[in-house]
């Protein structure tokens, strides 16, 4: 499928194709301007040569008219073009309410995906087309940056925060993936490949999955063998608020701020316990930092997720700057 | 006047062209100076929003005595800055020579407390890096309050130094007659940078020392 | 036709600024402007030639999809230092402290800059920040990229970081210097009757650079500073695990040197401004516009920074603001672009070696330029931030553009600085080399990018061979095309034809003092009573 002196990348899904729109659009517009200012500038320069020494050109100092157009002329162009990009972007950002959640770890040098379904893989990630796929995603080390050029998408993976991206391939195919985030000596090795199937492939695929079962089973052991379940007891009587039903909910901290109990919350949680202790409760959670692995903590985050009514999932985004966002333990820009 | 000054540069018309030339040099040196400072403001506002209870607590941990004397003991620099380029303005010589030594040994005071301070610090375990200890359950924000702490605080000492040095020049071209009303530049430069670093640390001081003190 | 040659003048016994002592401490302790601008323009040409031998390499290595020239972390240092070498050490001195240096004074009728003694201090300065970061290139190298994203930088990289960290931050003064002495004698140095709108537009963009050197230059350099002390002392600034955030990093890093790629690009404007006006014998079309749009790029260029963080977890309606301004900032651009070529317009053109450069600049700023226009959109950049995309497009607005102003003023003005002239075919030839190499070189790496090629990538996939050895062909014939002029500039201080005061017949105060002036550039303080580029007004002669 790569042919041997490819020229255009392939398009493997819908937004792909509008960012190709988009692509075109400026090629036209650059095309033409270059064209306008290469072909006035050849033809100025010839025809207006010095035929002599002593030739007195015209004393044009400029023209209020011109300029208003030549300054009109590209704000309005610059304004579309903004426009355009910024719908484009609002529809990469914004993952649709369905999305299968895959997370992805990324260190130096290789990505490890895991599936809701437990399966887990290294720099490969197997896809059922038109099945729409968010992916929340970690670094160990250094910033990374996992990025599907047939997909046209592209996002940073930051040691201490959750970053996400989505797509939904609509075409069958293998297509590269590549970290576009200098990271060090391998960085140009940390590729590997998105490989698109048919739902029925792909139903084979998955069934050779892992026998450790589902994602959320293995966070059901960790948080058994972390001993999480003796503070957020099931019953209410423990000294940790319950776990059930509260993904996606809002929840009021001790200082009155509200915040959603997405990913990042709950890894912050894990990592910083008294960060943004539930209003109730005391700060008296110890922290898991150093104890658990990126990977152990979305396994965690899953499971966390099937504890609900089924279906429970979130629509909050990483990268959200709203005050009750609490995705980064760093500063907020 | 039509006499040219012997302090006057060649590539100079007039002693008052050297002079505006010289004042608009060092404001827009000062614009630089604001512009390196900001850089480390700009951190430790992103990091005090994120920690406000770390760096509240690592607040605590300054002395806001030692902080307020230091604050007047430099402003009281400036007025004998000020003085001094006064002296310098109507040719008292006197004046201009020992209101310089004046603020030199100011400087010095405030670089005095300051070296008691981080003193201080070292012996509580508040340096960052290996002994760096804090009770509570977030050393790490903490550590980064005292990071910045001495960042910005060792900046701020280190163009005092500088300013001292400059001062110190200034008292020996003095004593030796090189200024008169005519030709006082340097002076009034060097006030002005000394005044510069005057209002950083009147910045310094409530960010590092004054705010949130008593919340929890 | 070209070669034609000035009035022959008799060997030179008449005193100027180069034979005026030829002593090594009358150099090394010079204050003369000018003296100080060949410093700087020795120093910057070995850089280039340094920066350009690891271009040389990195080409080498890409020629074949495997890693298989050098080993991947060497690599690695290949291309961070090719990067600050440019940068930092080629790009941003070049225009300002060569052609700056020599020509603000002169083009406003001073004897000097208002700091001559900082101006010296400006190059020592510039000349340790470049030892300490070449000494970190002979200890080893540094692999960061010439961006230090942090935390490799600061944890992770096993390379020189703090030393060349420290040796940038040193060179950071000599702009900070340069501009500061810049501002203060435009606004207080110039001749009488040489008004604002009287200035030429070299000195309107020396004028904004300044306003963005003075500004952005001490950001990068307490960046540094905070790096630095990460790196050493773990303060956790940057460092997640200790409570830091490393985007704040880029930000403090963009804050400059977004700005900065516009400390790269003004003053060339300002160079082509000159020789466009010069060779077509016209005022400059839109005169006001174009010193206007000068400032107005100056100040939007620290309002954008973001641009470059499309994709790093920043806020989507940060990002929204960052594309919105970054469309903004390439308005001014475009109305330069057009007044350039409207002043060609019942021009009187001629064709020699700085018009060259100057058409080559036009046609390749254009290019360069409405790439960016791809970058500012949001949406398309997430597929290309990151790839040879982005490489593409700044080569083509500092390669295309800043080394061929550069090329091009150093052509223009070499009579006026040497008192010899070089000779015309070779550099016609040269600039046509330069023209087509370049094209080859870059092009290429638009597909590249598209296609999704990331940078700074040793190895890469087979298909996209075809395309990457397109480039390091064209690469070579750049090289060449950098090589020629090499030669025969420095074949010209000998054997070159004299040089007259005004062999261009161009206006500006700097062609009304002999070729090569003397130190202090005006026996008599001109009086300015025309507007520039007083072409039209009255014949200029070539005197």
């Amino acid at each position: 499928m790569f042919s041997s002196f490819p020229l255009f990348p392939e398009a493997a899904s819908k937004v792909a194709r509008q960012v190709d729109h988009l692509y075109f659009f400026l090629i036209a517009v650059t095309v033409f301007f270059s064209l306008l200012i290469g072909c006035l500038v050849i033809f100025f320069a010839i025809k207006y040569r010095r035929r002599s020494e002593v030739e007195l050109p015209e004393p044009i100092t400029g023209s209020i008219k011109l300029e208003t157009l030549w300054t009109a002329v590209p704000l309005v162009l610059v304004m579309v073009m903004f426009v355009w990009g910024a719908s484009v972007y609002f529809t990469i950002s914004r993952p649709p309410d369905d999305a299968m959640q895959i997370y992805v770890v990324g260190k130096q040098w290789m990505w490890k995906l895991q599936h809701p379904g437990g399966q887990r893989e290294i720099n490969e990630l197997h896809l059922a087309l038109n099945r729409a796929v968010k992916l929340t995603m970690a670094s160990e080390d250094v910033i990374h940056s996992f990025y599907v050029p047939a997909f046209r998408v592209k996002a940073d993976v930051v040691p201490g925060r959750y970053t996400s991206t989505w797509f939904k391939p609509d075409k069958v195919g293998t297509y590269h993936l590549f970290c576009a985030e200098y990271c060090g000596t391998k960085h140009s090795g940390m590729i590997g490949q998105v490989i698109v199937m048919e739902p029925a492939q792909y139903q084979i695929w998955l069934s050779g999955g892992s026998s450790e079962g589902p994602l959320s089973a293995r966070g059901e052991k960790l948080f058994q063998s972390l001993a999480c379940n003796t503070c957020h007891r099931a019953d209410g009587k423990g000294r940790g608020p319950v776990l059930a039903g509260i993904f996606g909910k809002p929840v009021s901290l001790q200082t009155g701020q509200k915040v959603i109990v997405d990913e990042a919350y709950i890894r912050e949680s894990i990592l910083n316990p008294t960060a943004k202790v539930v209003e109730g409760y005391q700060p008296v959670m110890p922290t898991f930092q150093g104890l658990i692995s990126e990977e152990g903590l979305m396994q965690i985050i899953a499971y966390i997720q099937s504890l609900g009514l089924p279906g429970a999932t979130i629509n909050a985004q990483p990268g959200d700057s709203q005050p009750v966002t609490s995705e980064r333990q760093g500063p907020r820009k | 006047m039509s006499e040219t000054h012997s302090a006057l540069a060649h590539h100079f018309d007039t002693i008052e062209q050297q002079r505006e030339a010289a004042t608009l040099g060092m404001w827009v040196f000062l614009v630089t100076e604001i512009m390196f400072f900001g850089g480390m403001f700009t951190a430790y506002v992103a990091y005090r929003a994120a920690y406000p209870g770390a760096f509240a607590a690592g607040s605590r941990h300054l002395d806001i005595a030692l902080g307020a004397i230091n604050t007047a003991v430099l402003i009281a620099s400036s007025l004998t800055m000020a003085l001094a380029v006064y002296g310098s303005q109507v040719g008292n010589r006197k004046m201009l020579v020992w209101f310089l030594i004046a603020t030199i040994l100011l400087g010095l005071v405030f670089l005095g407390i300051k070296t008691v301070e981080y003193h201080d610090k070292f012996e509580h375990h508040l340096v960052p890096g290996h002994s760096f200890s804090f009770p509570g359950s977030k050393p790490m924000n903490a550590q980064l309050f005292f990071s910045l702490y001495f960042a910005m605080t060792g900046m701020h000492a280190l163009h005092m130094i500088i300013g001292i040095g400059l001062l110190t020049v200034l008292v020996v071209q003095a004593s030796r007659g090189r200024f008169s009303p005519e030709y006082h530049s340097p002076v009034e430069m060097t006030g002005l940078y000394w005044h510069f670093v005057d209002i950083v640390w009147i910045f310094l001081f409530p960010l590092l020392y004054l705010i949130d003190r008593h919340t929890h | 036709m070209s070669t034609r040659t000035a009035p022959i003048v008799p060997v030179e016994t008449r005193e100027h600024y180069l034979n005026v002592d030829y002593g090594v401490k009358s150099w090394l302790l010079t204050t003369d402007h000018k003296r100080i601008a060949i410093l700087y323009l020795a120093s910057i040409t070995l850089f280039f030639f340094v920066g350009g031998f690891f271009a040389v390499l990195i080409r080498l290595e890409l020629l074949t999809p495997q890693g298989d020239l050098f080993q991947a972390e060497t690599y690695n240092k290949l291309f961070t230092m090719h990067g600050v070498m440019m940068i930092f050490f080629f790009l941003i001195p070049s225009v300002p402290a060569v052609l700056g240096n020599f020509l603000v004074p002169m083009m406003i009728g001073a004897r000097d800059l208002a700091f001559p003694r900082i101006n010296l201090l400006s190059w020592y300065v510039y000349m340790i920040g470049a030892t300490l970061t070449f000494a970190a290139v002979v200890a080893g190298g540094v692999d960061t990229g010439w961006t230090f994203y942090t935390p490799y930088s600061s944890t992770y990289s096993n390379g020189n970081v703090i030393l060349a960290g420290v040796g940038i931050f040193i060179t950071g003064f000599s702009s900070i210097l340069t501009g500061l002495n810049f501002i203060v004698t435009i606004h207080k140095m110039r001749a009488p009757g040489l008004t604002w709108f009287r200035l030429p537009l070299f000195i309107w963009a020396h004028y904004a650079t300044s306003i963005i050197m003075i500004l952005g230059t001490p950001v990068i350099a307490i960046t540094l500073v905070l790096l630095v002390l990460e790196r050493g002392f773990h303060i956790g600034i940057f460092d997640p695990a200790l409570g830091g955030d490393p985007v704040l990093f880029q930000h403090l890093f963009w804050f400059y040197s977004h700005p900065a790629v516009y400390i790269m690009i003004l003053p060339g404007m300002g160079v082509i401004s000159e020789l466009i006006s010069c060779f077509s014998r016209k005022y400059v079309f839109g005169y006001h516009f174009v010193a206007f749009s000068s400032l107005a790029i100056a100040v939007i260029s620290f309002l954008v920074w973001g641009h470059h963080m499309f994709v790093s977890s920043q806020s989507v309606y940060a990002g929204m603001i960052f594309s919105i301004l970054s469309f903004l900032v390439a308005v001014p651009s475009a109305i330069k672009v057009f007044n350039w070529t409207a002043t060609l317009y019942k021009g009187s053109i001629s064709y020699q070696a700085p018009m060259l450069y100057a058409f080559g600049f036009i046609g390749l700023f254009t290019i360069g330029g409405l790439t960016g226009m791809f970058l500012a959109a949001i949406g398309l950049d997430v597929h290309v931030h990151d790839t040879y995309f982005i490489v593409a497009h700044f080569h083509y607005i500092m390669v295309g553009g800043a080394v061929m102003a550069y090329l091009g003023g150093i052509h223009f003005w070499w009579p006026k600085m040497t008192g010899r002239m070089y000779p015309e075919g070779w550099a016609r030839f040269s600039a046509l080399v330069v023209f087509i190499g370049f094209h080859l070189t870059f092009f290429p790496q638009f597909i590249l990018g598209y296609l999704g090629m990331p940078r700074r990538y040793h190895a890469y996939p087979e298909e996209f061979q075809v395309l990457n050895v397109m480039s390091s062909a064209g690469a070579s014939i750049l090289g060449v095309g950098y090589l020629i002029p090499m030669i025969y500039l420095i074949w010209s201080l000998k054997y070159g034809p004299i040089a007259s005061a005004n062999p261009w017949g161009a206006t500006g105060l700097e062609w009304q003092t002999p070729s090569p002036p003397p130190t202090v550039n005006f026996t008599e303080t001109p009086i300015v009573t025309e507007e520039p580029y007083h072409y039209s007004i009255r014949e200029i002669k070539v005197v």
